[in-house]
């Protein structure tokens, strides 16, 4: 009780304190034809109330993120009702089920800008599945991701403007190069931490930009590539419209396929190995485990899906240049990561749909929405560090469960 | 009586981190069936020993040469801390190192990697072997667990442990490895005298009947002069002694090094 009264007494002293603070920028106006200056006090009072809401609620939520690291130190942790949800199978596989029946039914029930806005967001779930490999499980951390998307990207635009070659073609290999660039990437970095880490693959995200940029002569340069073949069906002719929805089916098809070989990965022994790089790097070598091999193979894998929804990425846009991969891609993607929840496949997921599917349907706020980005990026950090949805734990049968399910 | 198997000969190793010489030429063997113990104050270099044993460090000078009973010998001398452990020789940590945000079963299934096989590729297809591969690790790690005593908290995070039960979870995790050598630093640290005496247990029955041998570092001299067979004594980087328990107590370089330190044999 004498806590809600400290706190309420302080929200009180912060909004007088805003209110002083605004004064002279909300309520005070001169008006400079007329020499008058009009007192705005109904501002004032939106101010006052403003603040101190948002204080009292600030400071609410903070003693409740302590009260529960509390609970969570004492070991006495009640997993959430959505976790319990989610860890019982027979509501997940119908949860998906229905998902699943939803998004094959959507591009008939809604128009063509609808389907282009939920490809582009389904691009995002698959950069932020395989982003999700290298930093939500091994925990390296990558600020040039995109760059990757650009070698998918540019593999396609540039075989099929040269060659000819058709998208189905290009898909593997886009995905391949993605994974010889994630290699090529991986080796300098083999013993880099942190800050070190986070400056170099900024720099390689920045250098493929670059080259892209200012060799013309292969990438032709900033002017891009354009009339990139869209996706060819037993060669059927297409309408626009036909053919957006044609994309979007192959979408779903890839993330459907991005979800099932992350997931097993992740409850494999390549994917324990990566958590523990994670969690801890000399207790992981020591258990004998290749450093080495066990980093490539995640920068490699991870690299794989950008390499591979880059081919897709060209050849719905049918038109590329190095604008398209800046380093505020790298940043979405990372952030969609961060957000969703590091390792958490359904978090990723739902962090790509609100990243990019909010801003889109919110035209109206586009401008702020860098603002409404880092505010909620802080408040995550602050309340909910895990992300939206934590990882779902892999359940394993062994002889002793029987038994210690008997007497629980 | 025929010279026993030496497992581990390690002979003149010295560190330098810059100019201080935390470990001047150490040497030390550890033969099968045996538990050695190397003790000495605070900051004699008894951990930087074993760092560089198991590769973590690569020694200034000296030789470590492991004997394994059917391979060759090998020169462990800048090889890779997960070359080292492949070769059967694990260890524990003196500041506890485990998978955090790992269960208790995962930490040991961690164990199990370099003993297993499956790549990406058919984890990713996960056909019939990969699964009975994943299959044994799950039953070998809670296999291990039952012999630890923490067969209970299998599905609990590591960090939610009690400090010793964490010890004992990082002796699990690197038996996991299927070792014939094993390390132990420290592993009574921070324990009670109930929870010492079942790890005094514990450490018996691995050497018993797992038939791997052990060297321990430990301040605990009760524990020590219990249960080890050979004893070393490190000062100031340098071995001041060896012997058995006996002779180590009666050892009066010994109990110069120890006056003064708060010890309790
Ligand atoms: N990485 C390092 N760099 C520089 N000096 C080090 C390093 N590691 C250890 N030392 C120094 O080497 C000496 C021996 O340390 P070590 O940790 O091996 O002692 P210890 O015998 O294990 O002591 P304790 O009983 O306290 O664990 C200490 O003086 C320590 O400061
Ligand atoms: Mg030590």
């Amino acid at each position: 009780m004498t806590d809600m009264l400290k706190e309420f007494k302080q929200s009180i002293l912060i909004s007088l304190w805003f209110v002083f603070l605004t004064f002279p920028l909300m309520v005070v106006r001169v008006n400079t034809t007329e020499s008058l200056v009009e007192w705005r006090w109904m501002n004032m009072v939106w101010v006052a109330l403003g603040s101190f809401i948002l204080s009292y609620l600030w400071r609410y939520m903070l003693a409740r993120q302590q009260a529960r690291k509390k609970v969570a130190d004492s070991g006495l942790e009640k997993q959430s009702k959505v976790t319990l949800l989610l860890e019982d199978a027979t509501f997940r596989y119908r949860a998906m089920a229905v998902l699943l029946v939803l998004a094959l039914i959507f591009p008939l029930a809604f128009d063509t800008y609808q389907s282009t806005i939920m490809i582009s967001a389904l691009i995002y779930v698959v950069l932020g599945l395989g982003l999700n490999i290298t930093v939500g499980l091994a925990g390296l951390l990558d600020l040039g991701y995109v760059a990757f998307f650009a070698v998918g990207a540019y593999s396609y635009a540039l075989l099929n403007h040269h060659f000819d070659l058709g998208f189905w073609t290009v898909l593997p290999l886009g995905g391949i190069l993605g994974c010889l660039f994630g290699i090529i990437l991986g080796f300098p970095i083999l013993r880099l931490r942190g800050d070190y880490l986070a400056i170099v693959t900024l720099g390689f995200g920045m250098i493929v930009k670059i080259v892209l940029e200012n060799w013309s002569d292969f990438s032709f340069g900033p002017s891009g590539i354009a009339q990139i073949d869209r996706p060819g069906l037993f060669g059927i002719d297409m309408d626009l419209a036909g053919s957006t929805i044609y994309i979007y089916y192959i979408m779903i098809a890839m993330v459907v396929f991005t979800i099932l070989v992350t997931m097993r990965l992740r409850n494999s022994r390549i994917g324990r190995a990566w958590i523990a790089l994670r969690e801890d790097e000399i207790a992981c070598v020591a258990m004998g485990i290749d450093m080495a091999r066990t980093k490539l193979s995640a920068y490699a894998l991870g690299a794989f899906w950008a390499g591979m929804v880059g081919v897709l990425f060209a050849a719905k846009t049918t038109f590329i240049n190095p604008a398209s991969f800046t380093f505020m891609e790298s940043a979405i993607i990372l952030s969609i990561v961060v957000l969703g929840g590091m390792g958490s496949i359904l978090g990723v997921i739902l962090g790509a749909f609100i990243l990019i599917l909010l801003p889109e349907y919110m035209r109206a706020f586009s401008e702020y929405r860098m603002l409404a980005f880092g505010a909620a990026m802080v408040l995550m950090m602050i309340f909910r560090p895990q992300g939206i949805i934590s990882n779902i734990r892999q359940k394993y049968e062994y002889k002793g469960l029987q038994k210690e399910t008997d007497n629980g | 009586m025929a010279e026993k198997h030496k497992f581990l000969e390690v002979k003149g190793l010295t560190m330098d981190f810059g100019g201080l010489r935390a470990v001047d030429s150490v040497s030390l063997e550890v033969c099968e069936g045996e538990i050695a113990a190397l003790i000495g104050p605070n900051g004699a270099g008894k951990t930087t020993f074993f760092n560089c044993v198991t590769g973590i460090y690569t020694p200034t000078q000296g030789e470590i040469l492991l004997h394994p009973k059917e391979l060759p010998t090998r020169r462990l001398n800048g090889l890779k801390p997960n070359k080292v452990t492949e070769m059967g020789l694990a260890r524990t940590f003196q500041n506890i190192r485990l998978f955090s945000d790992m269960t208790v079963l995962e930490n040991v299934m961690i164990g199990r990697h370099c003993r297993t096989h499956s790549g990406i590729f058919r984890s990713i297809l996960r056909g019939k072997g990969v699964r009975e591969e994943e299959q044994q690790i799950v039953e070998t790690s809670y296999q291990l667990l039952e012999k630890v005593g923490l067969a209970d908290f299998a599905t609990e995070f590591s960090k939610n442990l009690p400090y010793g039960a964490q010890r004992r979870l990082e002796i699990a995790r690197a038996m996991a490895t299927e070792p014939f050598l094993l390390l132990l630093d420290e592993p009574a640290a921070g324990m009670n005298p109930q929870e010492t005496a079942e790890l005094d247990q514990l450490i018996c029955k691995i050497s018993a009947e797992d038939r791997i041998a052990i060297l321990l570092i430990e301040h605990d001299m009760k524990l020590v002069m219990n249960i080890s067979n050979h004893i070393y004594v490190m000062e100031y980087g340098k071995k001041i002694a060896e012997g058995s328990p006996q002779q180590i107590k009666d050892n009066p370089k010994v109990i110069e090094a120890y006056l003064g330190e708060e010890t309790d044999a």
